[in-house]
């Protein structure tokens, strides 16, 4: 008996040290600061707790499929004018909820047959379907959409991971969040500038080089764009809002060329640098078969040349940033002006190396927490922990005497088993977490109850001290059990269903019950039993 | 020290109070649901903005108003916030004024209306959301005021940023006060780049209506499934009917938290929600406590009637539910009291769950167990009394003699793999 006891007080108090070792892991001393930074080096607080902000943005996964049927129809036209077959219109209906279709009207069904050939050899994940009055429609199979938008998402959350990492934020969180909803979860914690970090996440960053019409101080408005060729834009272009670059910071309307010499992908590197006068920009160099194709265009339109289109339109997320003539040929690199300082040059630099997003995103919700308002939500959460604590702890002490100790020894061990646990896992303490911790006491008393109040009734029947002890532990362990495995199915429920804050406390709920059935049943019972065992026999038991 | 001792109460006896109470306060809070506060959702799921501003000296509510409504927000709610000490408010604007298409619109308009001096050409160092270390960094290389390399200005800008958050409490003053941490010509240098307003956003949050909805779904699956799971979980361990009973127990408490909610028109949070569903594991944890004694009961009370072994069990379980509850309770309302505003929801939630939680198991569970007792055996007269619970410690069969119903006897076998649990 004597060594069986010693045996488990020995396994009892390893555990304690393991655990304290996962609170605390090796401090650097004892005093009151060096254990505050030892428990913060290994219990990562919430964003709710140290500040930060978290976002949840939905990413236009139409805008990927729409870039690729685009580029399915700029093929198909290229193709059936190759076979020379007759069309009237390729054109995609509702390119905003179905962007995956395409109409292609006025080809008659004589020449169906190769428009079916030119479907089947280049474009083998459509299907085409022939309908009535020579209209066909093109549709992009349904797996390749879905394969197209997962890859979608995933490329987002990897350009926003390039994205926060050159910020210097440390320990980001981006993630999809929910299945299929092709949404990405970002956290990133300790961050002041709430509107500066959501620019750079939400950027595009897609940056082009496009052919520039007319003249190097494009027009005031559309109309005047329009109206300067006669009501119709000259084919193969779009018009384009955007700077002059330079001084000249007014809206201005471009006509520019509809199909980009040089894409977004075809970056090879940017950094921050200075103009002529010492002003901040941006300069890029191009991918080697990129800068071949600008090389290219470069020479067959400039200044020296023929062609008065001779202008180079710098196109970023759509807005034109700089449009000039070109004088010479340029093969592979380029700079971007217009009214930078030196963070955004920096700050632009960075999104053009860290590669662009395949798609648009929109932010769903925004919620930043200042480091302040984490500061009081800490002083508030460890308030209310140390006041229901400790009314427990004098509560228990009052009432059952001598077992009082017990379950307060019980419960101070399952809190440090908690929170080592926490440590060991990495896991994030979050202010509904704190809650989930006071919880835990709430509940882990009630084992304690449950077998005390057993062994009084036990000892009211008569029954000597050991054996009260053994019916009480031996009566209440099924009625424990049960309570334990209802309340942590809910609490994994919630870890499943929930988001977020409420994650963290189903996680320190479930840690807390868990070790609730160690320290209120094992640790409990070897108190009572090294005490029973320095008892003469038949003296009263304190309880 | 002792509270109860043999105690011996007919709880049954008093089930048509228990019901007129459950009847009175369900029906009001169904009735408050329906024609008065609805059920106040919270800004997760609502959608919306609520933005936290501390201000420099006490907060003019009627000025912030004014101010609000000048810039158009006329439906913006200003309410103070936490301890009124450190003067602050929150402002919403509802989801019609929250644009899903540019979702800080509301909170810079907040703040653009908060803005009583700004300066030209100027920042305002307390609230310009692009303001942080970089920003504050790269002014000071420009005007480089301590003639210095710029890697210099990196631990200089978070020193300033570090006070403001820390030691201000998120709101300089005046840029001065920067003095305590930096040199003169610093403060003098960010002076032409910077002021200060007397107040700033300590935090904000904004849902869009998409994800708002998204969470109703969550949450309500979050409800469902895991009442589900303690039903089958009994099932299981008991009997379906006492599945049953708790189930319906459950949802009883459920139903008058949320219409508590609803009644004294407070938010339904996320992390209200987490309340609800931690009330319901607890409330449930009360419930198989009597219904383990009642079990235990039924072996051991082969003569009584099924409602003096409930009323019994209760009796004996009396002493632990006070305590336990009272416990919980007292820790519960250290959170309500002490945990503060962000808390707030989420401990009422507990502070009534548990009330409801622990008269539900005594006044609704167990009476519904003999409830059904009384229906089965005025349909089929001669059945067993109760379906007698599978679980036991190797003990005999119960129901013996009472009944020829397969589901009055627990086969042996069973009954001994059980025992092992």
């Amino acid at each position: 008996m004597q060594k069986n006891l010693l045996t488990k007080s020995a396994v009892i108090i390893g555990i304690l040290l393991v655990f304290l070792y996962g609170i605390f892991g090796l401090p650097k001393g004892f005093s009151g600061d060096a254990l505050k930074q030892a428990i913060l080096g290994r219990i990562h607080l919430g964003l709710d707790l140290e500040g930060g902000l978290h976002l949840i943005l939905q990413v236009m996964v139409n805008d990927a499929v729409n870039a690729e049927t685009d580029h399915a129809v700029e093929l198909l036209k290229d193709e059936l004018a190759k076979a020379k077959v007759a069309y009237a219109d390729i054109s995609k209906p509702d390119p905003a909820n179905d962007p995956g279709r395409v109409v292609i009207k006025g080809v008659s069904l004589d020449a169906g047959s190769q428009l079916r050939g030119i479907v089947s050899d280049k474009l083998n994940e459509y299907d085409l379907v022939g309908g009535q009055d020579n209209t066909w429609t093109l549709t992009m199979k349904p797996s390749v959409q879905n394969d197209l938008k997962t890859r979608t998402v995933e490329q987002s959350i990897e350009a926003i991971r390039n994205r926060v990492d050159q910020l210097g934020v440390s320990e980001p969180q981006i993630q999809e969040n929910g299945m299929g909803n092709n949404q990405i979860l970002v956290q990133l914690p300790g961050i002041d500038d709430v509107g500066r970090v959501k620019d750079i996440i939400q950027s595009t960053a897609r940056l082009e080089l496009r052919q520039g019409f007319d003249n190097a101080s494009g027009y005031d408005s559309e109309q005047a764009a329009l109206a300067a060729h006669g009501g119709v834009l000259p084919p193969g272009t779009v018009m384009m809002h955007g700077i002059a670059g330079g001084n000249d910071k007014s809206d201005r309307v471009f006509i520019v060329g509809r199909i980009p010499v040089v894409g977004g992908t075809d970056i090879r590197d940017a950094r921050p640098s200075n103009d002529q006068n010492g002003r901040p920009n941006v300069s890029f160099n191009l991918t080697a078969a990129a800068g071949n194709k600008f090389g290219a265009f470069t020479s067959a339109h400039n200044e020296k040349g023929t062609d008065p289109n001779h202008f180079l339109a710098v196109v970023l997320d759509n807005k034109v940033r700089e449009f000039a003539s070109i004088r010479d040929e340029i093969r592979d690199t380029g700079e971007i002006e217009g009214g930078f300082d030196e963070q955004s040059a920096k700050d632009l630099a960075m999104l053009l190396r860290s590669g662009a997003l395949p798609a648009s995103l929109h932010y769903l919700t925004e919620r930043s927490v200042g480091p302040s308002l984490g500061a009081d939500s800490i002083r508030a959460g460890v308030r209310a922990a140390v006041f229901g604590l400790a009314a427990v702890l004098i509560f228990m002490l009052i009432y059952y005497k001598g077992a009082g100790i017990n379950a307060d020894v019980a419960l101070i061990l399952n809190l440090v088993i908690l929170l080592g646990f926490m440590g060991f896992t990495g896991s994030v303490l979050t202010l509904p977490g704190i809650a989930g911790v006071i919880l835990t006491v709430g509940m882990g008393v009630d084992s304690n109850v449950l077998i005390f109040e057993r062994i009084r009734e036990e000892l009211r029947n008569n029954k000597a001290p050991a054996a009260a002890v053994d019916q009480g532990f031996d009566r209440a362990w099924t009625t424990i059990l049960d309570t334990h495995v209802t309340t942590i199915v809910s609490a994994i429920i919630l870890f499943f269903v929930g988001s977020g804050p409420v994650r963290g406390f189903a996680v320190t709920l479930t840690f807390g019950l868990l070790a609730n059935l160690f320290t209120a049943v094992f640790v409990s019972r070897v108190i009572f039993d090294s005490i029973l065992s320095r008892k003469q026999r038949g003296e009263a038991l304190s309880i | 020290m002792e509270f109860f001792r043999n105690t011996n109460i007919d709880f049954l006896g008093k089930k048509w109070y228990f019901l007129s109470f459950s009847l009175i306060f369900s029906v009001a809070g169904i009735l408050s649901m329906i024609f008065w506060h609805h059920i106040p959702l919270g800004v997760d799921f609502r959608g919306g903005t609520l933005v936290y501003v501390k201000f420099a000296e006490t907060p003019n509510i009627s000025r912030i108003r004014a101010d609000l409504d000048h810039a158009g927000l006329h439906n913006a709610k200003i309410q103070r916030y936490g301890d009124p000490v450190n003067d602050e408010v929150v402002i919403s604007l509802d989801l019609k004024e929250t644009s899903e298409a540019d979702l800080s619109k509301g909170k810079n308009q907040i703040i653009a209306a908060l803005e009583t001096n700004p300066q030209q050409g100027k920042e305002d160092l307390n609230n310009s959301d692009k303001i942080g270390v970089a920003e504050v960094r790269s002014k000071l290389v420009e005007r480089d005021p301590l003639h210095t390399n710029p890697e210099d200005y990196d631990r200089v800008a978070r020193q300033i940023m570090d006070y403001r958050n820390k030691n201000a409490g998120g709101v300089l003053k005046n840029i001065d006060e920067l003095k305590a941490v930096v040199p003169g010509t610093v403060v003098d240098s960010l002076k032409q780049d910077f002021y200060t307003s007397n107040f700033g956003v300590k935090g904000a949050d904004i849902v869009g209506p998409q994800v708002g909805d998204q969470l109703k779904r969550q949450a309500w699956l979050a409800v469902i499934f895991s009442l589900i799971g303690m039903l089958v979980y009994l099932w299981f361990r008991f009997e379906l009917i006492y599945g049953v009973a708790a189930v319906v127990a459950v949802f009883h408490d459920t139903l008058i938290t949320v219409g508590a909610f609803s009644l004294t028109n407070k938010e339904i949070s996320l992390t209200v929600i987490a309340a609800i569903l931690t009330l319901v594991g607890y409330s449930m944890n009360d419930t198989i406590v009597v219904f383990d004694r009642i079990r235990e009961n039924i072996k051991l009370m082969r003569r009584e009637g099924l409602a003096e072994i409930v009323n019994r069990s209760i009796n004996q379980t009396l002493s632990r539910t006070i305590l336990t509850s009272g416990l919980t309770f007292l820790t519960v309302l250290s959170l309500y009291l002490f945990g503060g505003e962000v808390l707030n929801g989420f401990s009422f939630a507990l502070v009534i769950g548990i009330l409801i939680g622990t008269y539900s198991s005594i006044a609704v569970a167990a009476p519904m167990l003999v409830a059904y007792q009384d229906w089965r055996s005025k349909k089929a007269p001669g059945m067993a009394p109760i379906p007698a619970p599978q679980a036991g410690k190797g003990q005999a069969p119960g129901g013996k003699g009472q009944g020829t119903s397969g589901k009055g006897q627990t086969p042996a076998g069973k009954g001994k793999v059980r025992a092992k649990v």
